[in-house]
């Protein structure tokens, strides 16, 4: 019994991750239709700049976090003016491989600026673990759970209540009558982009935090991964979303605890593919009515 | 339908391809080899400098880097005349296809007279086919896997060589040690299941290891870019294991100390060579690397003058101390030399006879005999890990 | 049919010049084994392209996962050369490896060719990472130490041969009247359907005949480069045949040979520059697609037909067959 609420708590923990991770990817797709294959990248951006920051620069946990954030949210915002606008109107394959080429390039152009080194992200909060009843959970795994609740209720906020919030919501349901109703499309899709992608950064530093390792190709199977979450939850929901990176967590953690690991991802990529077929609009999406 | 169709297609193709290529083709020339026809002796180099397994390729690139410079220092004397070691270093993108084709390039291009690397044993077998078809030599300094300098009959390819220990060696030897030494009976394996470096010591392991009347409770495994082990560990905590054997490299194995020993899993562990790098005890944490035994080449703490001397040259050059791949490439290099050297000749002919006869090479990694197959016999030394510096060096007989 | 003869006179006299010209360029040392290396390695490429690109381009059915149907060929001809270890049995493992492909296109296209876009994507790719998964743990492929001393039946005639017959096969079905069926699902699926185009089956055809030349490049593959391992057949396999055709353009044979031919020569010669090369090429890539999003040739073929047709414009009877 105890070995489960252990493997539970492991599963909660990376489902975390997962979950920041699917929520910025799905605010995009939402918006743009557009399989941001760098969103992992991003990720993996922000692991980096917590390292540097926090090795040279001595910030703290809180002060590496934001500023990530920041920056994260910016890269985003370049890679979507510069690569991903002008194929707004493209067919959807170009779009996808210019999404890949940002991928390549951030992966191996880290790999060339900082060698495919793994390196150790510093642990700049000291590790405690609590022992509840043989079950352990440490410090850390706790900030992470705390960090992606507050903000996906931040984002939640943003999404239902701000007027940029609705304007996301407008272009994403229809692209042509939001832009008619005089919504600045370019503003809000940058504004997606932002968000979605500094909560990647903040993932970035979380995951650095939790394993202590970073190396640039780091975000290729997450990035993937936090997508088949965003499907399962339901393209179109946050809480879907968030929910979906839980279950993606816990179902890669119990494949393993049962001493199946090396078919973890196969699993996931299943669930996926049933996922898809009964239940294609997710465990919590909207049904899409497609237009003649 | 479209089965008949496509039946239909691979049918017909089937038989006019073998048809046509009844027919005499032309095949690109095979050589007898390249020779040095300056004072240089061209030593390709095909690593992984990209891709899956960059940092290995990297860490070799190191130290292929440090023994040229050495060489070059004062030039080596080979049959009368100073030569100087000259690098051609390609990278081959962690890829089977891009491995064949840079040897292919360094062996008719770049006229290189013998190949180090790649360092993975899938990268190594690719490069095979080219350079037996050119007749240059290659002295894989990692490829671990048995059958890489056999061919499909059993008999040993003529042009690879290779510097490391092979897996059913490497793997028995921990097995004896954990035994004999440690005196555990019941282990729990976890593997890096994502190369054949990880599954071929578990097997050699646990084949030896229940020969001896030891117990393996589970065998889980991980994949290579792995960050998260905890459920395994917490599955492997379960099974009650007197000790863990760990074969994989220092990437995820200095992960999963840490996590390990977070979660108060404090048995012995016991790994293989790729464990060996400053890395592991930065990874895992200093305290965390404790309690921690891995076979491999040579001993940081030895004393014997070569190792003295390249660690020395190393820390000197790099800030760091090496990396097992870095010294086996280190030696790899001269080994090629040597083999010239006894020779005296530069050519890869020269090269391949000098280094199937290898005998008493004095490497930083061993003391090393070619045998019949190609593979180096030398001793296994196992060190101990405590607080991340090495406490001890044991060898195993 | 027979109007047709001259062109399709036109395009085997091309290719046996092309057989015979390679053959040449090797007998007087032209090209060595680096160059052949690089021939062989476009060659397989090719076959892959043309196939996915039969998916992609002309079926408008995204699909990401060609490299799963590669690896089963490789591993069909990996193992089943050690035991018969023939030029017999190297076929015959290829044609295991296109039934097998056909029937694991079949198990995975049924039920996902009914999603769309970017979800038919993203669940093809699952199903070739599934394939690479299994194939990784499995015995008989030897795992992740993968297959190596496969024996080499397939030298840069057999590859160019099947080049030829893969091409002509796929180009066939593309201009018959199952190939307009296909066409017309990409252009406006559901408008087909209402023409009683049996959408479903004309879908499942191409991404079936995709898969079975995707089979027969992986046991080209296995037996010229004699060592296959699971790591080979991955995500960045299957991007990198995507990259192929989206470059020469989704829907233009032509297009993907130039490509293909272009991207395997740059990646021959720039062999050297390490990990800067591939910064480079996404740059390119990214610039590329910016510019000219339908690729390089877009949708535009070249015809012996169409040359040929241009040159008797004079010829009033010829003018007066054509415009139908």
């Amino acid at each position: 019994m105890q070995t489960f609420f252990q493997q539970l708590i492991n599963g909660l923990s990376l489902g975390s991750i997962y979950a920041l991770l699917a929520l910025g990817y799905m605010i995009v797709y939402g918006i743009s239709k557009l399989l941001n294959f760098a969103h992992g990248d991003v990720y993996m951006l922000g692991a980096y700049w917590g390292y540097y920051t926090i090795n040279y620069l001595h910030f703290g946990f809180i002060t590496a976090l934001i500023t990530a954030m920041i920056v994260c949210g910016l890269a985003g915002v370049i890679i979507e003016a510069v690569a991903y606008r002008p194929l707004r109107n493209a067919p959807r394959v170009a779009a996808l491989i210019t999404a890949i080429g940002v991928s390549f390039f951030l992966e191996n152009g880290m790999s060339y600026l900082v060698t495919s080194d793994t390196r150790n992200f510093p642990q700049v909060i000291k590790r405690k673990t609590f022992d509840l009843g043989g079950v352990t959970i440490s410090n850390i795994q706790l900030i992470i759970l705390v960090t992606t609740l507050i903000l996906m209720l931040g984002l939640m906020y943003i999404i239902n209540y701000t007027k940029t919030g609705r304007a996301m919501r407008s272009v994403s349901t229809d692209y042509d009558a939001a832009s008619l109703m005089g919504i600045n499309i370019n503003h809000t899709v940058s504004i997606t982009f932002a968000l979605g992608s500094a909560l990647a950064g903040a993932a970035g530093v979380l995951i650095g935090l939790y394993y202590n390792s970073i190396d640039p190709l780091m975000g290729m199977t997450p990035g993937i991964k936090a997508f088949v979450a965003a499907v399962l939850g339901g393209i179109g929901s946050i809480p879907g979303a968030a929910v979906g990176g839980f279950l993606i967590g816990l179902l890669e953690t119990a494949v393993q605890a049962m001493g199946f690991s090396a078919f973890r991802d196969a699993a996931v990529y299943i669930v996926l593919i049933v996922i898809l077929l009964v239940l294609p609009g997710g465990l919590f999406g909207k049904k899409q009515v497609e237009k003649v | 339908m479209n089965f008949k169709k496509a039946f239909g297609v691979a049918a017909a193709t089937m038989m006019s391809a073998a048809a046509l290529t009844g027919c005499a083709t032309a095949k690109t020339s095979s050589n007898s080899g390249n020779k040095s026809s300056d004072n240089t002796i061209r030593i390709g180099v095909n690593l992984e400098l990209s891709g899956a397994v960059a940092s290995y390729g990297q860490q070799e690139k190191k130290g292929v880097a440090l023994a040229a410079q050495e060489i070059n220092k004062k030039g080596v004397k080979i049959g009368g005349k100073t030569y100087k070691v000259k690098l051609y270093v390609s990278d081959n993108k962690s890829s089977t296809s891009t491995a064949a084709s840079v040897a292919a390039q360094l062996a008719n291009s770049d006229k290189i007279v013998a190949q180090v690397g790649p360092a993975a044993t899938a990268y190594a077998t690719a490069s095979i086919a080219n350079l037996t078809k050119a007749g240059v030599p290659m002295v894989g300094p990692s490829a671990t896997a048995a059958e890489f300098t056999q061919t499909k009959s059993g008999q040993t390819q003529k042009y690879a060589f290779r510097a490391c220990f092979i897996d059913p060696f490497q793997g028995k030897k921990a097995a004896d040690f954990m035994y004999n030494t440690l005196k555990k009976k019941s282990v729990a394996i976890m593997a890096d299941n994502s190369t054949d470096y990880g599954t071929g010591l578990t097997k050699s392991f646990t084949k030896e290891f229940t020969k001896l009347g030891g117990k393996v409770v589970t065998t889980q495994y991980f994949q290579s870019g792995d960050k998260d082990f905890n459920s395994t560990l917490t599955t492997i905590k379960g099974k009650k294991p007197e000790a863990i054997y760990l074969p994989g490299y220092y990437t995820e194995i200095g992960l999963v100390l840490k996590q390990a020993r977070e979660m108060g899993l404090n048995v012995p562990v016991v790994g293989a060579d790729g464990m060996g790098s400053p890395k592991l005890a930065q990874i895992a944490g200093n305290k965390n690397a404790t309690n921690v035994y891995y076979t491999t080449h040579f001993s940081t703490k030895s004393k014997e003058p070569e190792v003295v001397k390249f660690l020395k040259a190393y820390k000197a050059k790099y800030g760091e101390e090496p990396a097992t791949f870095s010294s086996l490439a280190y030696d790899s290099v001269y080994m090629i030399v040597d083999a010239a050297k006894n020779e005296g000749e530069v050519s890869s002919s020269a090269i391949q006879k000098g280094l199937a006869n290898l005998k008493n090479f004095k490497g930083v990694t061993g003391n090393i005999t070619m045998d019949s197959k190609h593979n180096p016999q030398k001793s296994v030394v196992v060190e101990q890990m405590t607080d991340g510096k090495v406490s001890k060096a044991y060898t195993v007989k | 049919m027979k109007k047709n003869w001259k062109y399709n006179l036109c395009w085997l006299i091309l290719m046996v010049a092309g057989f015979y010209l390679i053959n040449t360029l090797m007998l007087t040392g032209v090209i060595n084994t680096f160059l052949e290396n690089m021939l062989v390695t476009i060659g397989i490429n090719i076959i892959l392209a043309v196939g996915l690109n039969l998916v992609i381009g002309f079926s408008g059915q995204f699909s990401l996962g060609h490299a799963g149907f590669m690896a089963l060929g490789a591993y069909a001809t990996g193992i089943m050369t050690q035991t018969m270890n023939s030029a017999g049995g190297f076929y015959l493992s290829v044609l295991v490896g296109v039934v097998l492909a056909i029937i694991v296109a079949l198990l995975v296209g049924i039920p996902t060719l009914r999603l769309h876009g970017d979800y038919f994507a993203i669940a093809t790719m699952g199903a070739a990472e599934i394939i690479r998964i299994v194939i990784n743990n499995m015995k008989i492929t030897n795992g992740a130490a993968g297959l190596f001393n496969i024996p080499q039946f397939a030298t840069w005639d057999v590859v160019y041969i099947f080049v030829c017959l893969t091409t002509i096969v796929t180009v066939n079905f593309i201009h018959s009247r199952d190939g307009r069926a296909v066409i017309s699902i990409r252009e406006n699926e559901i408008a087909a359907e209402a023409m009683g185009v049996n959408t479903t089956k004309w879908k499942l055809s191409a991404f079936v005949l995709g898969a079975a030349t995707a089979a027969i490049a992986g046991s080209l593959y296995a037996s010229y480069l004699q060592t296959i391992v699971p790591s080979s057949f991955g995500i960045m396999e299957s991007i990198n045949i995507l990259i192929f055709v989206v470059l020469g353009g989704l829907g233009s044979i032509t297009g993907t040979f130039v490509a293909t031919t272009l991207l395997g020569v740059l990646d021959a010669a720039l062999q050297s520059l390490g990990v800067l090369r591939m910064v480079f090429y996404a740059v390119a890539l990214i610039i590329i697609m910016i510019f000219k999003p339908g690729g390089l040739f877009g949708k535009w073929e070249f015809s012996f037909k169409r040359l040929l047709t241009k040159k008797q414009d004079g010829d009033m009877k010829e003018a007066g067959k054509e415009s139908k």
